[in-house]
Parts: C-alpha cells; structure tokens; sequence
C-alpha cells in the first residue's frame, strides 16, 4: 500500500462471551482511500468486530488503532477526540427519531464546530445533497423510506468530514436498484473526497461491486479464513466455505 | 492531534484592480468554523472590482470547508476562484453539486380562527365517534368473545388499580388532613369545630375523591396505555392485529376499559376512607373525640352522596381509559408521537373528567340527588 500509515489496524483482536470464544487472532489493516469489507455468515462476529473497531466494546485481547491512536489504550480525552474523525452508519441508522433530517445532520456540528447557525443549515444541506436528500430536509425520519434513511446516516457520518466512515450493513433490507444506489454513493464519495470505508455486509452483489480488499470471518473457524481481493477470492479460493459464500451455494 | 492541525488562514492583497482573498492551510470542518464569519465578512466587504478567491496555498479542503468558498463565492457575485489543486477542486465541484437549491418549503399559512375551532369540533367528533366504535365493540362481543382476553384485562387492573393504592392512600391521607386543617381555623371562630367532619366528609365523598382518584387515573394509567398502544401503533403492531382478523377495539380498547371500570369504584373508595382517616387525625388532635366525629359523619351523609360519587367514579374511569386508548391508537410516527399520545391521554382525561364533574353536578341538582 502507497500510504506508510494504516488509518484503521487491528490486531490479534479476540472476543469472548463468556467461555464462547467468538473469534481470535484476527488481525488486518485498513489503507488510506479503501474500500474494506468484512464479511461472512450470520453470527461470525462482522458486527462484533465493527463495535470494537469504533469504540463501542473493549476487545477480550488485542488492540485497535485508528487514525494512529490506540483507542483502548488512550486517555478518554483522546480517545474521544479520534472518535470524532470517524462517521459511522449504523444498521438500521440510528437517526433521531424527534429531529428532522437537517437537524440529524446539523447535531454533530453544534456540538463539535464554531460554525454559526446559517453555517452549520449550509453545512448540512450540502451533506444531506451529497447523498441525493437535497429536497428532503425537513423530513422525520418516520417519514422516509428505508434506502433514504440509510442515506441520512451516511450524510449524518459525513457532519464532521471523517477520513473514516464505517457502515454497517448498508445494503440489508433494500430492493436491489436502491441497494446499487448505495453501493455507487460509496464509490462516488471515496472518489470524490478520498474517503476510506469500512463495511460489514453480506450482499454479495454489493461486495462485488465496491470492495478493494476484503476479511472473511467464519463461525466455526473462530476467525479469519479468508482475506484479500474478492473477485480473487471467488474465482481462486480452495477453501470449501469461501466458495460456498462466493458461489451463493447451500452448505 | 487532530486540533492543533486544524489550521487555516485567510489574507487579503490587492492585485492590480482585484482583492485577491488567499486562503492557506488545511480547510476543514474545524478551520471551516473558526474562518466562517471572518472570511463571508471579508468576501462581502471587499471595494469595488472584482474579487478572486486564491487557493493555490490551500494544501486540502473537505465539504465544509467546500460549503465556506462557495458561500463566500455567493456573497460576491462574480467572485471566482483561482490556483485550487485537483483534489480541492474535485470537492468544490461535488459540493457544488450537492448545495443546488432545494425547493422552498411551502409556506405554512396561519390558520383562521374558523379552522382552529372547525378542528377542535372535528376532534370532538372524532372523540364520540369513537365511543361509539367502544360501544359496537360491546354488542359484538358476544360473537368475538376469544378476542377479548381476561388476561390482559386482570393484569390492566393490577397494573391500574392494585399497584395504585400506596398512592390513593397518600393522596386521601394528606388531603383529608389538609382539608380538616385548613378548614378548622375558621370554622372555630364561629365555634363550630365539630361541623368540620361534615364539610370535608361530604367534598370527599361527592366530589374530591372521584375527582382525584380520576386525576391518578389519568396520571398513572391513561398515560401508559397511551405509550403502550401508540408504541404498538408505531411497531405496525395494531396493523398487524387487524390482518389477523382482530378487532384492536375488542382486543385492546375493551380490557382497559373494563379495568379502568372495575378499580375505579375500588380506588375511589379507599381515596376516600384514607382522607376521612386523615381528616379524624386532625380533628381528634384538636380535642374533638373519635366517636363524636363519626357519629357527625354518619349522621350528616346520606347513601346518595356515597353512591353518586361511586357512580361518577365509574364514567371517570372509563371516560379516562378510553382516552388513553385512543390517543394511542391515533398515534403518529416515530418516538415524538408516542410521547405526545401520552401527553394527550393525561390533559385529555382531567379535563374530560372536570366537565363531566360540572355535568353531573347540574344533572345531580336537577335530579334532587
């Protein structure tokens, strides 16, 4: 990779429950301007390890540094600081049920921004534009669709201009053109504004289409069994399960 | 760190006839708030001429500060900018793209008095339509009688009425003795400190206690079926009922108020047995015996002052239940709306509950009760 500092590494992160090991020894780095997936079946952990990549639950052992911090070692204060330079997309977008799109947006910048009120409305409605939203600004998120609220919480990710932005799951649950749609958005903001993604997923189609590098963690393995180029993996992987997920067969 | 990094700045030449506005640095979101007011200032000030904005020195830009070139481009028609490297002006460009004009809102028009009042009779009717809707609910039941399930109902009514009583019993102590109290200094003036138990026997039993056991109601329960429903409304839940063939009026307006009925008379009761208890602590303790005091009580209250107040503590309950029920069902959207349901269940239910207090007073005095 061109750039010498990974903006997102783990390392021999592992997550227990109990005496149920989840995963371990799971270790990769994310370079500058990728698109990075992490993918596998459901309950391998791919939202288990999105939460200890943004802060939300302490790995059992291993560490994870972003944007050259260390976030589980770092001081609260500084730690907070390198979680305001990531965005992140929650699954069903966690918008503010009570604020209508451009005060999702707008929240953000209040708090972590001198902009002035006229600023931080331009702000928002540029974001909520880079997104297609423009003309839905004073909507409550009750009142979208779900491919539009998926929209929202990218433009909501997007307030504070993150280098990093991680979405989770951000094709599930959408009709394939809406679905496309997002995955394009992806590709045009990386583009665009140099961005790096981190996306948990398991649209096959979507991974396909928008992922530079790829981990694949399996259940039963309890970890990785498989990373790198995706359309490599589907064309040349050996392993059983990798084809399996690639070739959309039954186990 | 992330903050000392977010620099910035902004300088002004003049270049021939043009203000050239040079910007350096690194231009994001934190820079882009500290500039704001300084650089729009700074673009719309400029003497005559034209103004270029210089961007050679700026070493990279996000949207933000994408949004703060662009507004300081629109403050100065005509201003144009100069010298960007390709990432800025990739990002310049997509801003651009993204900040075209949304559509104005529609202009919201005040409403007319006729409307506001129009509504409030539309709500009205709303309301008695939808006791009628209870009341069809009733004379179905026979046919949809596994609809309406007991259990929800006796779990309303430990909800509503059983984990009620430590507060009904609070309340009608501490009123009872505020009552006695208060009373009891002037009454003595005109030596008539024994005609206290009267006053507050008789308020307690045809008035206050109904009321507030209505207001409790109200507070505790209205609000929570309120929640309980809307929540459910806003989960589809209600939606799905009405796939699977089931009345939500039977299945969930119905128990509740039947609870409602069934405790109301109960709370009311014990509302009143705790304020005459309080009102007994006073007035003992003021050199009055116990037994002259109930024999002051039994003498002075008729039956139908007890039964009347039974009775209006009955519609109060139902009336409050079935408010509840439909400020949930006509729920909205979203977390606001369930919130508000249960702001309409409780305004809604003392209010209703104090009209029909006036309602019955003048039907009471008109019957001779």
């Amino acid at each position: 990779m061109s750039a010498p500092d990974p903006v997102l590494r783990g390392s021999g992160l592992a997550q227990s429950f109990g005496s149920r090991t989840l995963y371990h020894d799971v270790s990769f780095e994310v370079a500058r301007g990728e698109v990075f997936v992490i993918l596998g079946g459901s309950g391998c952990g791919k939202s288990t390890l999105l939460r200890q990549c943004i802060g939300l639950l302490v790995p059992t052992a291993g560490s994870v540094v972003v944007l050259g911090e260390d976030i589980y070692a770092a001081t609260a204060v500084a730690r907070d600081a390198v979680l305001c330079r990531i965005g992140v997309m929650f699954q069903s977008g966690a918008l503010f049920g009570s604020m209508t799109l451009l005060e999702n947006v707008m929240l953000p910048l209040e708090v972590h921004t001198d902009l002035p009120l006229p600023a931080r409305e331009r702000v928002a409605r540029l974001k909520l534009g880079l997104v297609g939203l423009a003309d839905s600004l004073s909507l409550l998120p009750a009142e979208i669709s779900g491919g539009m609220a998926k929209r929202a919480a990218i433009a909501r990710a997007l307030a504070l201009d993150p280098p990093l932005l991680f979405l989770d799951e951000p094709s599930a649950g959408l009709d394939p053109v809406t679905s496309a749609g997002i995955d394009q958005l992806i590709l045009e903001l990386r583009r665009d504004l140099g961005l790096t993604f981190v996306v948990v997923t398991h649209e096959l189609a979507s991974i396909l289409a928008i992922a530079d590098r790829c981990l694949m963690l399996d259940h039963d393995a309890q970890g990785v069994i498989a990373s790198g180029d995706p359309k490599r993996l589907r064309d040349e992987s050996e392993d059983p399960k990798v084809r399996a997920f690639f070739r959309r067969e039954a186990a | 760190m992330p903050q000392a990094a977010a620099t910035a700045a902004l300088t002004s030449a003049m270049r021939d006839k043009t203000c050239v506005l040079s910007l350096r640095g690194r231009l994001d979101v934190t820079a882009a708030g500290t500039l704001w007011t300084t650089a729009l200032n700074a673009a719309a000030a400029q003497p005559e001429g034209p103004l270029v904005i210089e961007l050679s020195a700026l070493e990279s830009c996000d949207t933000a500060g994408a949004a703060l070139l662009l507004a300081m481009a629109e403050a100065r028609p005509g201003a144009t900018f100069e010298g960007a490297d390709p990432q800025v002006t990739a990002v310049l460009e997509r801003a651009r793209k993204a900040l075209v004009e949304p559509p104005p809102p529609p202009p919201v028009p005040p409403m007319p008095w006729h409307t506001v009042i129009r509504q409030g009779l539309v709500a009205a009717g709303d309301g008695f339509a939808f006791l009628g809707e209870a009341l069809a609910a009733v004379l179905h039941l026979p046919t949809r009688s596994r609809q309406f399930r007991l259990a929800d109902m006796l779990r309303t009514a430990d909800q509503a009425g059983v984990r009620g009583v430590p507060l009904v019993l609070l309340l009608g102590i501490l009123i009872g003795l505020i009552l006695a109290f208060q009373s009891l200094m002037p009454m003595r003036r005109f030596g008539a400190d024994l005609y206290v138990a009267n006053l507050v026997a008789v308020s307690l039993l045809r008035e206050l206690g109904p009321l507030l056991a209505s207001v409790v109601l109200a507070g505790r329960s209205g609000s929570a079926f309120a929640a309980e429903i809307g929540t459910m409304k806003v989960n589809q839940e209600v939606d799905a009922l009405n796939t699977m063939g089931i009345d939500a009026m039977t299945m969930l307006v119905l128990p509740r108020m039947a609870a409602a009925l069934l405790v109301m008379p109960v709370l009311t009761v014990l509302l009143e047995l705790a304020g005459l208890a309080g009102m007994s602590v006073v007035l003992v303790g003021s050199g009055i015996p116990l037994v002259a005091v109930a024999n002051q009580v039994a003498r002075w209250v008729r039956p139908a002052d007890f039964y009347g107040g039974l009775a209006k503590a009955v519609v109060f309950g139902a009336v409050v239940a079935a408010i509840g029920c439909r400020a949930g069902l006509s729920a909205g959207n979203g977390p606001r709306a369930v919130g508000q349901a249960a702001t309409a269940a409780v305004v809604g239910g003392i209010v209703a509950t104090v009209v029909l207090d006036g309602v019955f007073a003048v039907l009471f005095y008109r019957l001779g009760l």
